[in-house]
């Protein structure tokens, strides 16, 4: 039990600090000072949640034994995202997976995390202390450790309640080589699933156009589907995660490193029937909706079935399909053979994508 | 998804595209205009000119909202939110029209001013009554589709009392935008654009209804089909345009029969009428001042009017002069006639108010048809 500061004359124990009041409290420009105030938020809210050997040792920083010889894969994402929450996941699990998932696709394993946030003056300690221990969970869950962070506030009206940093680093294992730059024509193009759950979950909780739907974010953190692809062909040329921008513009990106064109078959690419409704209503092209969990990958043609047996054997590539395949083309354009029957360019996102008008 | 895939059905696109090739026949060409932005959009997204007969040629008409909308209308919005400190509520694709000094609403935005893209006229209302101590604009934009739902909103505004709210109305009218294209010398006179129909609205004639179009098919001997915005709507639309034209008619034909009818939408009909009255004349972007071709708001309704609530008048600008926006509007050029088409002028950076929305000619063009302009092998 905790001693309590009553009057009724019982002692207060020597070194007693009243613990933060979580369920009514709020971040003020105290915590961001580096005085006491600051450090109980961070060991109450932070290192409650992430509590592992090299925070404890209280330094300024992490010290990591890397195995020998071992390629060092490093990425970092800034995460700003409204609403904080959202169907299927918040800010603190998404900024977890993306920087894992960033640290995957270069076929490496991610093993630590850093994480940094801006705290606006006034943000609800509860949320906060929500937000983390998603983080942790979603950290817990893909197998990495947030090995060292950083907290500063600013005040009010000058950020969007929690925005947060975070950059991971891994390993790759022996022998794999993975890049945008390695598709060749011929190869095929796998997707792991079905395209714009994410983008949708959040344009559906927006204030301005809160719409009833049944659609959860694909938030997930992707590690684990690689290491089994990987296990499964270790010639795998390219992986990238399609955030924002969606499929579209990630494809158009890995053409333009590799110098190939690609061409897809719109009848092969995965779209839930929700996604495609609410897509067709806003007058959105679900190929340029981001996702937070979805992979794609570029493996050559002899070793697509095997690559593709073992995404559908993992959770996260249940769905997973081949969407299409690399071609020659002087000016990387990524093609696509409509459902309909005639063929288009699918060309980058340009500018955000807004909705028309008739 | 029901009640949308039958209507993007490739089999049935594969047996229309069939008949097509028989039917038109091989010794004359087949000219057709879809003046929607929304048909131009289906054309080019579905990939629908692939299955035409060689000879059939779709020109992109100037039914693209943002696209006829002209500079100096953007500036007055831009205006409002920087020199009048008014909140200016918009529907999303106008944020991105060029204007004045380099600027657009997104960049005048960024810029401190307060704009906000809305999905409904009814949306700009909300932000009016939220914000009770700012003047809140509604920017309204387009053709007879989006006018009823601004003549709600102002009957709205006016019955709950709302002081805050007013409107800068720049809707237009779809038939004398196409009466003007009609005629225009390159069409009329010389025959250097020649139209041997139409594809007719959709969104549009569900409002103003088919009745409309008689004029056009009776005065200028041209057939008007009325289609729907899916693939396989404008297919059949340009299939009944062969016919018609393979049998020497002119008549409006309706396609799109689930949701337009001859008379049209008459509530909304009676609300527009209620709320706007004609402008003598109006600039489009591309076609210059057309008689009789929008809408202003009616006396009675005056303090809905941002017109007349600030002092912002309206001042013409003219297009970069490299611009040929106005000719491909017209029919008379296709985007790549263009100099700077896909260089200077792109979906990043517009040029030209064609290059805008993804309805625009050039903008579709661009970003679903440039492949057709330089041959690629595909050895895949």
């Amino acid at each position: 039990m905790n001693a309590r500061d009553d009057s009724k004359g019982g002692t207060v124990r020597a070194g007693y600090v009243r613990p933060l009041d979580i369920r009514n409290g709020r971040i003020d420009m105290g915590h961001g000072a580096g005085g006491r105030a600051a450090s109980q938020l961070i060991e109450e809210i932070f290192l409650a949640a992430f509590d592992n050997p090299f925070l404890r040792q209280g330094n300024d920083g992490a010290s990591l034994a890397i195995p020998q010889g071992a390629r060092l894969v490093m990425a970092t994402d800034a995460h700003v995202i409204s609403p904080l929450f959202f169907p299927g996941g918040d800010i603190g699990a998404l900024s977890v997976h993306g920087t894992v998932n960033d640290v995957a696709m270069m076929g490496a394993t991610p093993l630590w995390l850093s994480a940094s946030f801006i705290l606006e003056e006034g943000f609800p300690l509860a949320d906060l202390k929500r937000i983390v221990q998603s983080m942790a969970a979603a950290a817990r869950e893909a197998g990495v450790a947030v090995v060292t962070g950083d907290t500063k506030v600013v005040e009010q009206g000058k950020g969007d309640g929690v925005f947060i940093s975070t950059t991971g680093v891994g390993v790759v294992p022996h022998g794999i080589d993975v890049s945008g730059a390695h598709a060749r024509p011929g190869d095929v193009i796998l997707l792991s699933g079905t395209v714009g759950d994410h983008g949708v979950a959040v344009l559906s909780q927006r204030e301005s156009l809160e719409f009833e739907t049944t659609i959860v974010s694909d938030t997930a953190a992707l590690n684990g589907l690689v290491a089994d692809m990987l296990a499964a062909c270790p010639a795998i040329r390219t992986l990238r995660d399609p955030t924002r921008g969606g499929v579209a513009t990630t494809l158009n990106e890995i053409a333009r490193q590799s110098g190939v064109g690609m061409l897809l078959d719109e009848a092969a690419i995965p779209v839930k029937p929700e996604v495609d409704a609410a897509c067709e209503l806003l007058g959105l092209d679900p190929l340029y909706v981001a996702n937070e969990g979805k992979l794609l990958a570029i493996v050559p043609a002899d070793q697509a079935d095997a690559v593709l047996a073992a995404m559908r054997a993992h959770p996260h590539g249940a769905d997973a399909a081949c969407i299409g395949s690399v071609t020659e083309d002087p000016h990387h354009f990524v093609q696509m053979n409509t459902r309909f029957g005639g063929r288009r360019v699918v060309d980058w996102l340009s500018g955000e994508q807004l909705p028309r008008i008739c | 998804m029901k009640y949308i895939d039958e209507f993007r059905d490739g089999d049935v696109a594969r047996r229309i595209a069939d008949r097509l090739a028989t039917e038109a026949r091989a010794d004359r060409q087949y000219s057709f205009m879809e003046f929607c932005g929304g048909h131009t959009h289906a054309i080019s997204r579905y990939g629908v000119s692939e299955l035409l007969p060689a000879n059939v040629r779709m020109i992109h008409g100037p039914g693209c909202p943002v696209c006829v909308l002209p500079i100096g209308r953007v500036d007055m919005a831009i205006r409002l939110a920087l020199e009048h400190d008014v909140i200016v509520c918009t529907y999303g694709d106008t944020m991105r029209v060029p204007a004045s000094d380099s600027l657009s609403l997104t960049k005048a935005k960024a810029r401190g001013g307060d704009i906000r893209m809305v999905y409904s006229a009814a949306d700009a209302l909300t932000v009016a009554r939220d914000n009770p101590e700012r003047q809140v604009v509604f920017f309204a934009i387009g053709f007879e589709t989006t006018t009823p739902p601004t003549a709600l909103a102002i009957l709205r505004a006016q019955r709950e009392g709302l002081k805050n709210f007013s409107v800068l109305c720049c809707h237009v009218l779809t038939p004398s935008a196409i009466t003007h294209i009609l005629e225009s010398p390159e069409v009329r006179q010389y025959g250097t654009v020649p139209i041997d129909g139409f594809i007719g609205p959709a969104h549009v004639s569900i409002v103003i209804g088919a009745a409309p179009y008689e004029h056009f098919a009776e005065e200028y001997r041209k057939p008007v089909v009325i289609a729907g915005f899916e693939p396989l709507d404008v297919m059949q639309a340009i299939l009944m345009l062969v016919r018609q034209v393979n049998e020497g008619r002119a008549h409006v034909e309706n396609e799109f029969t689930r949701a337009v009818d001859r008379d049209g939408n008459l509530a909304a009909q009676q609300k527009v009428s209620e709320v706007f009255e004609l402008r003598p004349s109006f600039e489009w972007r591309g076609l210059g001042e057309v008689p009789y071709s929008a809408l202003k708001i009616r006396p009675a309704f005056a303090e809905f009017d941002a017109e007349r609530r600030f002092d912002v008048g309206y001042t013409p600008v003219a297009d970069n002069k490299a611009c040929e926006c106005g000719a491909i509007l017209r029919g008379v050029k296709k985007p790549t006639d263009c100099k700077i088409f896909g260089t200077v002028c792109t979906p990043e950076n517009p040029i030209g108010s064609c290059m805008v929305s993804s309805e625009g000619a050039c903008a579709a063009h661009y970003a679903y048809g440039r492949f057709k302009d330089i041959p690629v092998k595909v050895s895949a």
